[in-house]
């Protein structure tokens, strides 16, 4: 099991970079990437996958008064074959770990991951031995939305980056993973690449 | 079995809620355009003030980092001397940081701080791509320094 996180952790945790769309590309493929993109940031099918309090705060952002839908992203799916985005919402204790990495294994690429709270983003109030100091340790993370637990415009707020993170990604960049290693065993440091995400 | 006592007078009973509250003002923010209304005591982001004079109120005396449930203060003191001088006190913060995404907004830094130096203010808006970008240092935390009425005269 151990082996098997850290070589996500390897493969996963260098999410691509923003490339700058101004500087050019690939001539054949920039429109359609933004055909594409448009696409796609405009229908999110975020997954129900609310842990904790978070999830409560989620469920209000997709009511009527902050509305979702007014960015095509009211469609929570059950199943992670549909979903687009996993917004991991609440702590994620060591047991639910595996599950949540299987689910997001079942989603279908393009996939992201909006971290929602202190809990989910970095353990927050929980520094101890059950929960998972941080859900980029099992999958990469694309937005981090801080706060116990954010309101509803805040997590707005983080989806409309999430929009302008997919504006700037191109086709054949989801297709590549990147595989950067991580910079502690480039190092030399024998400390595993799990351990140096545990602080801060 | 009546028809219309039985079937359309419910649904068109039902249909009229539909309507009535189809035809009410609608409760939703349009975020991006429009920001809901904040309460005054609303707690977001943190703010180190100053006083007006712009010396900083923080006195590096390490109370708010005591306070904090979650430890995602850091603070290191130094000491003021005649010619380097940031705060009224013997002491001010050299650093001063608060990882601002494990911070949980509960605001008892602001209620252990004896200067009232750090305050939560109502910016809500902190997602970002990278756990590094939520390092708040002193920085920018700190309150910008405020402009002498003479100069603001000239500016204007
Ligand atoms: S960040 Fe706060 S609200 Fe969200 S799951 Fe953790 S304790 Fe609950
Ligand atoms: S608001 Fe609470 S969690 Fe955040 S820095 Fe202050 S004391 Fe710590
Ligand atoms: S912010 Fe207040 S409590 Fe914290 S170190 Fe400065 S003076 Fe002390």
């Amino acid at each position: 099991m151990e082996k098997r996180v850290q070589e996500i952790v390897l493969r996963d945790s260098a999410t691509p970079a923003i490339p700058n769309l101004e500087m050019g590309g690939n001539v054949l493929l920039t429109r359609l990437d933004e055909i594409v993109n448009w696409a796609r940031r405009n229908s999110i099918f975020p997954l129900t996958f609310g842990l904790a309090c978070c999830a409560i705060e989620m469920m209000s952002t997709a009511a009527a008064r902050f509305d979702i839908a007014r960015f095509g992203m009211e469609v929570f799916r059950a199943s992670p074959r549909q979903a687009d985005l996993m917004i991991v919402a609440g702590r994620v204790s060591k047991k639910m770990a595996p599950v949540l990495r299987q689910i997001y294994d079942q989603m279908p690429s393009p996939k992201w991951v909006v971290s929602m709270g202190a809990c989910a983003s970095c353990g927050g109030i929980f520094n101890n031995y059950a929960i998972v100091q941080g859900v980029d340790q099992i999958v990469p993370v694309d937005v981090y939305v801080p706060g116990c637990p954010p309101s509803p415009d805040a997590l707005i707020y983080a989806l409309i980056k999430l929009q302008q993170k997919i504006r700037t990604q191109r086709l054949g960049m989801l297709l590549e993973l990147p595989t950067r290693p991580s910079p502690a065993i480039e190092q030399g440091d024998k400390t595993p690449a799990l351990e140096s995400h545990a602080s801060g | 079995m009546n028809i219309l006592r039985d079937v359309l007078k419910p649904i068109g009973k039902g249909l009229r809620i539909t309507l009535r509250h189809f035809l009410e003002p609608k409760d939703t923010v349009f975020y991006p355009e429009e920001r809901k209304e904040q309460f005054p005591r609303t707690r977001w982001r943190h703010v180190l003030l100053r006083y007006e004079n712009g010396l900083e109120r923080c006195i590096g005396c390490s109370l708010c980092a005591g306070a904090c449930p979650v430890r995602c203060i850091y603070v290191e003191a130094a000491e003021n001397t005649d010619t380097e001088r940031y705060s009224p006190g013997e002491r001010y913060a050299k650093r001063y940081e608060i990882n601002l995404l494990r911070c949980i907004y509960c605001g008892y830094c602001q209620d252990a701080c004896p200067t009232g130096a750090i305050v939560l203010r109502e910016d809500y808006e902190l997602a970002d791509y990278t756990r590094d970008a939520f390092i708040a240092t002193k920085e920018m935390l700190l309150e910008p320094l405020p402009v002498r009425d003479e100069v603001a005269e000239v500016a204007r």
